[in-house]
This record gives structure tokens, C-alpha cells and sequence, in this order.
């Protein structure tokens, strides 16, 4: 079963993230977590010394961390995104579209169901930052090559 | 019409094995009830009173021969041999097993079809103008619009864990057919001073229990903006829209309380940032996407005339057809209410013969009303006797439109779990009421609404006449409502007084209408002289 999966090449950070509030007293902190109720744009100022920031989703259902996610991957964010909680393989895909690059689910994946969930989605229909052409552009990019 | 290329068949296929394998790992045990009701509710799936009910997405309503068809197969393989056109364009089985549902989405997206998003806290299917294409008084086509948001939506990241539902609509004419003011987001097209076509959008409408008319909260879109402008919408929404009650999460709510102004605000900032962020698709796409609505090929120098010579087909021409934007065509419409009848329900040969009719006469393309009807967009008028007398001898052949007997209904507490009181019985005592007393046609355009339930469903606020039936200790009881309108001059009805039973409402009802008939100067409907004489005379009547 799968604790952490992730997707960088670089090592974990191993500072346990704190809430914003105490963030903003520790300016050498690296590891910060939001909960649904924070704004992601407290962090903007930061972005440059932080190297995770968790989103905790307490309930699947609360949908307010993807809104968080691509907001720090807008401004440039390039650190560990990490989603924590509850976060379930039917959510990865949708998860890593919005930037979260590794997960740390209250209950572990099942790997190949976690694989199945990832490679599910053969194209997408939005731009949203994570480097996959949407098929509005693959569709001109044809057009156009032939 | 819109025909999917090789990707749009690619992600609908996708999602049916999605689904498949989400059913297998909730009937194994692996998925609890409460992880996999989001994932069917994405895929149309609700579990109600008796079954599972599947509502499968229309989009803007428009369907081929084939599709449509191929719904009727779906009604006869699935169900018991009938499909419920709803309020939102879309059709529901009432009957559906979870273990064949895959199946189910899979004979969809073999033509085309698919149940994405017909549920859930996610953005639903887009609906629009019924007659859009045909109708004269548009400004342009508004389904090439509506189908660029379908792309958008489908399977959006960051919207598919909503606060609640989200409804748009898409409208391109003053005339509003859609309740464009009622969605959470309605879009008109519009024509700038420059000529240039662009949205105004109108932001926090909704029915359910906290109706409201959505205020205009910019005027002007530029065209390739969007869905950069719809994303800002959603978003300020998707963070900011209450989560701590299932009754206040809906976006009206936000708008309402922030105000217009601030919502405004919020959104209007995180538009500026997201044009930074290359989020639109390129013009291009919406002109390939434009192609498929292009006018088919009409015929030229038809003669207008049509004989009138037998009165049941003068009638039902007279009621049911409405001018079309090209000389020697019409717009027929099919009512699905007949006197007695569940509004909205066809058989499975019903729709196999509208399917053909369609086909047939209409270029091969039918649609969906959200008055619960079925529209021949582009009929030539020297086939309106064929296509009526078929329609007669199916039983479809109620001269009806917009009459008091053309009511849209919930499914009501004969089939939804939500339900308080049923809805069906009393539409069908209503339609009967009038058909019986011979004032339908006098009474003309009369607009009745019927929800089950406090959710509006059945647009209880949005009729001339609306009915809401609650729980009144343990028994049914409805109340009524006077003065909504769901067209260009929205508004919400008032409810009269203390609710009746069953029969009390039918009663109730008919009073209203007589006063009608008593007070109505030269060239008003119901509304009009609602409108005039004011609620006070009609409350007299009914409860004396």
C-alpha cells in the first residue's frame, strides 16, 4: 500500500509544515500546511523560502484545495505540493491537474489502483498550468501541421 | 449539430470504463456508499424512492434521429419502457440497476451521449434556447457558445468538488426562453455598439428555497474571454461559497451576501489574473465548433400556405407552431402533456416515432424544452398535416403549448427521495379540470408550475400559476402561488394563503382562472391582469 506517492526527484522535506498562523511568526520556516478556510494568497510573499506546502482536505467533498493549488502553481510556486487527508485515487488525476505533485492519503492507495486513477484520461479539455496541451490546442496544432 | 471527433469519443469512452470500474469496486465492498455517491452522482446516478434513477445529459437540449432512438432502446433495455424529459433539457430513467448502468453509458457513447455531470457539486449540463437556429429573433446562434462551455466543464479539476450544483444557461435573444435569470450563471449574447458579439452575464439566480433573480454582473464579455471569465466566476465561488450548509451553498447565496458589487469585485480581479494565465481556447476552436450549427440546407420559394381545412390540425397549428426565421418553414413542438398524462414522460414507440419525424422532416434533429416538450426546429410547412396526423395517432397530438394544460412537473413523492407531496396526480387532475370545462383555449398562454418540494425542481416560483406541495403533519398539502415568470420580465410568484389537499388545489386554481376571465381587459394573459388588479382580488375568490 502507498503512504506517500510522489512525483519529484527531490528529497522530501523532513520539517513538519506548520499552520499559516505559526508560519507567519517562524520566517525561516520551509513546510507550511493550508486548511480549506486559509488563502493561498497569504503564502504569495513566501513562496521563494517554502519547499512544501501540504493542503489538507479534512472531507473529499470540500472542493476549496484545488482552487489553492493552482493558485500557488499561477504564481510560480515550484516547490512539493502535497495533498493530505482525505484524498482518494478517484481524485489524483483531477488532483494533479491543479499541481498537487504527491499525495499522502489518511488511508494508503492501493498502487495499481492509484495507477489505473493517473493514466485514466487519455487527453483533457482545460488548460490548467500542469504542461498538458488541452484538445483545443492539439486539435489547431493538427490543423495547422496538415 | 455538434458530432464528436476522435477526443470527445476518447473521453466519454474513458469515462464509461471509469465508472465501470468504480461500480465493480463499490459492489465489491471496496468503495463505501459514501465515497461512491459522488462518483455516481457525476455519472447521473441518483438512488431514490424504488431504484435508481439515471438522467442522462442533452446538451442544449439538440438531438440527432439516431440519439434520440437510441433513447428509446435505452427506455425498453433498462427501464419499463418509458423515459421523463426534465426541466433541464435532459431525460431520466426511473427504473435503472446499478450492475447495468455501465452498460447503460455505454450504449450512450456509441451515439454520442453521455451522463457526465447530470448531478453533483459540479457544473451541470448547459442548457439554452430551444429554438436557437430557427427562430428569428436571435442575435446569433447560442449553442456554438454553449458547446465550448461543454468542453470546458467536462471533468474540470478544479470544479468538480463544488460548494453545490452549478447551473449555466445560454441564451442569444431579448426574448428569454431559457429562465436564463433563474441559472447560477446566465449568459446572453450580445452585439456591442461596435458590432462585435459578446456575454453579458448574469451571476446568482437559482429557484430551490431561496429564489432569486440573477443581477447582470458585466455586460460585456469579448467572446475569446470566455471561459477565461467563466473560470473567474467559478472560482471566486469554488473559494468563497458557504460550505457549512447544504441550503445556503448555492452561489445566489454568496452573491447575495457579499452584493453584487463585491462578488463583482472578487471576480473581476482574479479575471485580470487569469488572462495571464492562457487559459482560452483560441477563436479558432469556436469557429470549428460554429461550423456544426451552420443552417441546413432549406429549400427556397415554399409557398406559406397551409390548408386549415380540418379543425383539429387548425388547432393544433394555431397552438403548436411558431414562426420560422426562413419563408415555407415552421417550428413545430410536440406537447408531452396530454389531458391525464405525466408531463414530460414518453413511451419508448414515442420517442422512436419522434425520432423519425425528426429525421424525416426536420433535417434529422429534435429538441428538448425546458417546458418539458419536444421541438421539430425546422419543419417545412407543407408537412405539418402529415407530421400532426402522425403525431395524433401516437397520442402526441395535444394542442396544448404554453396552455394551462402544458405543466411542467417534478417527479414528485411517486418517485424522489426528496419529495414532500406528489406532484403527477395533480397535474394530471388539473389538465383534466380544464380539458373538461372546455377553457383552455380561453384562457390562453397560462404558465403552471408544480414542485413536490421546497428544491423547485418544477419551477413552482417561475409560473403564472405555481403550486408547492409540503409536508403538513404527516399529510400532503399545497400551497399557490401567483405572478412568477420565468421570461424576459422575470419574477417570483406570491403565495396566496394557507395550502388545500388535493382537490382544494385544483379548486383553487380554477377560481384563479375565473377571476381572470372576469377582470381581464382587451389583450392580456392571466399574468398581465394578475399583474394589473394585484393579488388581493384573486385571494377574495379563492378563499372567499
Amino acid at each position: 500500500m502507498v503512504e506517500l506517492l510522489r512525483f519529484r526527484e527531490d528529497e522530501p522535506v523532513a520539517d513538519p509544515a506548520l499552520t499559516v498562523d505559526s508560519f507567519s511568526d517562524q520566517s525561516n520556516a520551509s513546510a507550511v500546511r493550508l486548511e480549506p478556510g486559509d488563502d493561498a494568497r497569504d503564502l504569495l510573499p513566501f513562496l521563494d523560502q517554502l519547499r512544501l506546502v501540504e493542503i489538507n482536505f479534512p472531507s473529499f467533498g470540500d472542493g476549496r484545495g484545488y482552487s489553492a493549488a493552482r493558485i500557488l502553481r499561477e504564481a510560480g510556486f515550484d516547490g512539493e505540493l502535497r495533498a493530505v487527508g482525505d484524498v482518494l485515487v478517484d481524485q489524483l488525476s483531477y488532483m494533479r491537474r491543479c499541481g498537487f505533485d504527491s499525495f499522502a492519503p489518511e488511508k494508503p492507495f492501493n498502487p495499481a489502483g492509484a495507477q489505473a486513477a493517473l493514466s485514466r484520461w487519455p487527453q483533457v479539455y482545460q488548460a490548467t498550468g500542469d504542461g498538458r496541451r488541452p484538445i483545443w490546442a492539439l486539435r489547431h496544432d493538427a490543423q495547422s501541421n496538415g | 449539430m455538434y458530432r464528436y471527433d476522435h477526443y470527445d469519443q476518447a473521453m466519454v469512452d474513458s469515462r464509461v470504463e471509469e465508472f465501470r470500474d468504480q461500480t465493480r469496486r463499490r459492489l465489491e465492498g471496496m468503495l463505501s456508499e459514501d465515497q461512491f455517491k459522488p462518483l455516481r452522482l457525476q455519472n447521473g446516478l441518483y438512488l431514490q424512492l424504488h431504484a435508481y434513477m439515471l438522467r442522462v445529459a442533452i446538451p442544449y437540449g439538440t438531438l440527432s434521429g439516431a440519439q434520440m432512438h437510441a433513447l428509446a432502446d435505452i427506455a425498453g433495455k433498462y427501464d419499463r419502457g418509458y423515459g421523463h424529459f426534465t426541466t433541464r433539457q435532459n431525460i431520466q430513467y426511473n427504473w435503472i440497476k446499478l450492475d447495468e448502468a455501465p452498460d447503460l453509458l455505454a450504449d450512450l457513447a456509441r451515439v454520442e451521449m453521455h451522463a457526465i455531470q447530470t448531478s453533483g457539486n459540479c457544473i451541470r449540463n448547459i442548457s439554452s434556447d430551444q429554438y436557437a437556429g430557427a427562430i428569428a429573433d436571435e442575435i446569433i446562434d447560442p449553442r456554438p457558445y454553449a458547446e465550448l462551455l461543454r468542453q470546458w466543464s467536462s471533468f474540470h479539476p478544479e470544479f468538480l468538488a463544488l460548494p453545490r450544483k452549478f447551473k449555466i444557461a445560454v441564451i442569444a435573444s431579448q426574448t428569454d426562453r431559457a429562465a436564463m435569470k433563474l441559472h447560477d450563471i446566465g449568459i446572453r449574447m450580445v452585439r456591442n455598439d461596435a458590432g462585435e458579439i459578446g456575454a453579458a452575464f448574469y451571476v446568482g439566480g437559482g429557484m430551490g428555497r431561496t429564489p432569486m433573480i440573477a443581477p447582470c454582473i458585466r455586460e460585456f464579455v469579448p467572446v475569446d474571454q470566455l471561459i477565461t471569465y467563466s473560470e473567474a466566476c467559478l472560482r471566486v465561488y469554488n473559494r468563497y461559497g458557504r460550505r457549512d450548509n447544504k441550503y445556503k451553498a448555492r452561489i445566489k447565496i454568496l452573491v447575495h451576501e457579499l452584493g453584487r458589487e463585491k462578488y463583482t469585485r472578487q471576480v473581476e480581479e482574479e479575471f485580470a489574473h487569469l488572462l495571464t494565465q492562457g487559459i482560452e481556447p483560441p477563436l479558432a476552436e469556436l469557429k470549428r465548433i460554429a461550423t456544426f450549427f451552420a443552417d441546413p440546407p432549406f429549400e427556397t420559394g415554399l409557398a406559406d400556405d397551409v390548408d386549415r381545412s380540418d379543425p383539429g390540425f387548425a388547432l393544433w397549428l394555431d397552438r403548436n407552431t411558431l414562426p420560422h426565421k426562413q419563408p415555407g418553414y415552421a417550428i413545430a413542438v410536440i406537447s408531452l402533456k396530454p389531458v391525464g398524462g405525466i408531463p414530460g414522460d414518453a413511451s419508448v414507440e414515442q420517442m422512436h416515432l419522434m425520432a423519425d419525424l425528426a429525421t424525416r422532416y426536420s433535417f434529422d434533429e429534435c429538441r428538448v424544452t425546458h417546458a418539458q416538450n419536444i421541438v421539430l426546429p425546422h419543419v417545412r410547412k407543407a408537412d405539418l398535416f402529415a407530421i400532426w396526423q402522425q403525431l395524433e395517432a401516437a397520442g402526441l397530438g395535444a394542442a396544448n403549448l404554453d396552455t394551462v394544460e402544458d405543466i411542467i412537473a417534478c417527479p414528485g413523492l411517486d418517485y424522489c427521495s426528496l419529495a414532500n407531496a406528489r406532484s403527477i396526480p395533480v397535474a394530471q387532475k388539473i389538465s383534466r379540470r380544464f380539458s373538461d370545462t372546455g377553457k383552455t383555449a380561453e384562457l390562453g398562454e397560462l404558465k403552471l408550475k408544480i414542485s413536490g418540494c421546497i428544491n423547485a425542481c418544477g419551477h413552482h416560483h417561475a409560473g403564472h400559476i405555481g403550486i408547492l406541495g409540503v409536508d403538513r403533519k404527516g399529510t400532503e398539502n399545497y400551497q399557490l402561488l401567483l405572478g412568477g415568470s420565468e421570461g424576459d420580465d422575470t419574477s417570483l410568484g406570491k403565495i396566496t394563503g394557507p395550502g388545500f389537499d388535493e382537490d382544494g388545489i385544483v379548486d383553487a386554481v380554477e377560481r384563479a382562472t375565473d377571476v381572470y376571465l372576469a377582470r381581464r381587459q382587451e389583450g392580456e394573459r392571466f399574468l398581465d391582469t394578475y399583474r394589473r388588479v394585484g393579488i388581493d382580488a384573486f385571494k377574495e375568490a379563492i378563499y372567499g
